[in-house]
């Protein structure tokens, strides 16, 4: 009867101390919403300083970004378009890469093959992005520029290249485990009536899985949106509308990183500024990031 | 089970019904093409293995260029001096105790409310439609863009509570950003813990938070480790927010307090990076060999981890 001597029966001290621990512990959960409360408190708040000065109207729809210099002019349509054209970029190098990569390892690498792949697509997606950034600008640009004289130092192709490459995991890995899920029985019922293997992967996996690979692709262009490092390297800091790939622009992202090296008063204009572009983008990324959940629950196919 | 057959799997029949527009759905004639379709089978499978052939060639352009550039730099003056504006007197002392200071207390806060919000929401919350809220609140968390944590650090530990550019300010900026990456991992590992060990623990008398500590935390470790290793991985290669909170200046000392003034190794990266003179590239790349040789023991101790998980649950 040694045990006896553990047994504390004092169940009102238990009581108490389990009482205490979830109160600490919800407090921990609590953080993260107070995490959530803080940025959307600092992003409005300083945004609703900048907005006193500068119109909503003329911040969203005038196309002169030019906010160190006098005379100012805070139009965020350059930084908006220069974001969206590395983020397409980056998609357009991602999206038939990581899909592919996503049907070899699902569909057809064995599994040897498969656990040699997986971890080294790994290794890219935990590449730290300004390590991509330093790739951009000493590889991937001078190779653009040897094909091309046309092509600029800073140049929106080479940020969105090495940001395809930076998403390219995200995508390969969220389609692979979607397309990975798709039952056996499918397949085979397809194989049976005699489809080859690219038939069976277009027709029947492909369309199957086709809710997550949806997600993957609104999860990767969120990442593209809010990739700092890599485009403010490779991308320059020439915030204008333009439809030459090889030429500089600026992203958002660029642009507040951009103001924050510099010497930048608080509660000066510009410091607002950066306030207001990073509550853009933060909407623009909550959106595409609640849409993506949402595409995962409302239309994924359960199969038993 | 009727989505089972939705896929439109008799395409080959047809497809071949539409191209002999005279036929009848009674009457198809069933058209093989065999050797078309192995074509297009291996031209397929061509396009797919040259797609993971181009993302392991990048991975292996990558590494060279970096090495092929920063191996000559990397020697003992590099990893014992302090930056400087002549490349062959720069090193990285600074940065490298910078980043040990930041990942200290990042490792500290993060794992502590990480954990703690993960084991809440998991094993003592009542499921009801608050704590839902947390679940969707933590995984909206994790897609906010890195460099707006970067803004909510400048202002509320920068400014509001005033600990100015410190190492401090930066190992708080980057708690915040890995604590939702802690937060899921930790809830999927204490998913996978089965619930006979919850329920032996109750029929013995033990609480809740008895169980939990005792049992059910010790099984999911590895899992948790795991997914603090990799969220850890991540704080040290992340720039941006440091960058917000002002963390890119010349500093030639080592951090002494937690309110010191700090660099750390990506933004000496970056620093060196965004200079146009050749030699401070050569100095980067040497700084992403440091930076990368990190990452990459921990990586190797999260799959050692895995593994030996793995093991342990059969």
């Amino acid at each position: 009867m040694q045990n006896q001597a553990l047994w504390s029966g004092s169940r009102k001290f238990q009581k108490l101390k389990e009482s205490v621990v979830t109160r600490i512990l919800l407090f921990c959960a609590g953080v993260s919403v107070l995490t959530t409360v803080g940025i959307n408190l600092i992003l409005f708040l300083e945004s609703f300083w900048f907005f006193k000065e500068i119109s909503v109207s003329e911040f969203l729809l005038s196309t002169n970004w030019a906010p160190l210099f006098e005379p100012r002019h805070f139009g965020v349509i350059p930084l908006v378009t220069g974001t969206l054209s590395v983020a397409f970029g980056a998609l357009f190098v991602a999206l038939p890469m990581g899909l592919g990569i996503a049907v070899f390892l699902s569909e057809y690498a064995s599994p040897k093959l498969r656990a040699v792949v997986k971890p080294m697509l790994e290794i890219l997606a935990g590449i730290p992005s300004v390590v991509y950034g330093y790739f951009a600008l000493t590889t991937i640009t001078p190779f653009l520029r040897s094909i091309s004289e046309s092509v600029e130092v800073f140049n929106a192709a080479s940020a969105a290249i090495v940001v395809g490459i930076m998403v390219l995991p995200t995508i390969a890995s969220i389609c692979d485990d979607t397309m990975t899920a798709v039952p056996k029985s499918l397949r085979e019922g397809a194989f049976a009536l005699g489809a080859k293997k690219f038939e069976v992967v277009s027709q029947v996996v492909v369309p199957a899985a086709l809710s997550g690979i949806l997600a993957s692709f609104i999860l990767a262009f969120s990442r593209a949106i809010g990739e700092t490092m890599a485009v403010t390297l490779a991308a320059g800091a020439t915030p204008q509308v333009t439809l030459n790939p090889f030429e500089g622009i600026q992203t958002m992202t660029a642009y507040i990183a951009q103001v924050s090296m510099g010497d930048t008063p608080h509660g000066s204009i510009e410091y607002q500024s950066i306030f207001a572009v990073g509550l853009l983008l933060f909407l623009m990324t909550l959106v595409m990031n609640l849409m993506s959940q949402y595409i995962v629950k409302r239309f994924a196919r359960r199969y038993e | 089970m009727s989505q089972a057959s939705s896929p439109t799997v008799p395409v080959v029949a047809s497809k071949n019904q539409k191209n002999r527009g005279g036929e009848t759905l009674e009457n198809p004639k069933f058209i093989p093409n065999h050797s078309g379709r192995r074509m297009r089978e291996y031209a397929f499978r061509a396009v797919i293995v040259s797609a993971t052939l181009a993302a392991l060639f990048i991975l292996i352009v990558l590494t060279v260029n970096v090495f092929k550039q920063g191996l000559p730099w990397l020697d003992q003056q590099f990893l014992t001096s302090f930056p400087s504006r002549f490349p062959e007197r720069a090193g990285i002392k600074s940065a490298i105790w910078g980043s040990v200071w930041l990942g200290g207390f990042t490792l500290l806060f993060s794992v502590f409310f990480g954990v703690g919000a993960a084991l809440y929401l998991e094993e003592l919350a009542p499921k009801n439609r608050i704590n839902r809220i947390l679940e969707v609140n933590i995984s909206t968390l994790a897609g906010v863009p890195s460099i707006i944590y970067g803004m909510l650090g400048l202002t509320l530990f920068v400014r509001i509570m005033a600990f100015e550019r410190s190492v401090l300010a930066g190992g708080l900026t980057l708690s915040l950003l890995i604590m939702p990456v802690i937060i899921i991992a930790t809830r999927e590992a204490l998913k996978c813990v089965p619930d006979d060990i919850r329920l032996g623990a109750a029929a013995l008398g033990a609480t809740k938070w008895q169980a939990v500590r005792d049992h059910v935390l010790p099984a999911a470790m590895p899992g948790v480790l795991t997914g603090i290793i990799l969220a850890m991985a991540r704080a040290v290669g992340e720039a941006a927010p440091l960058i917000m909170i002002g963390a890119l200046s010349y500093v030639a000392f080592v951090p002494e307090s937690a309110f010191d003034a700090f660099t750390a190794l990506p933004i000496q990266i970056f620093n060196w990076t965004s200079r146009p003179k050749e030699e401070f590239h050569a100095l980067a790349a040497a700084g992403i060999i440091v930076l990368l040789g990190f990452l990459l023991v921990c990586n190797s101790i999260a799959i050692l981890l895995r593994l030996k998980w793995k093991d342990h649950r059969r």
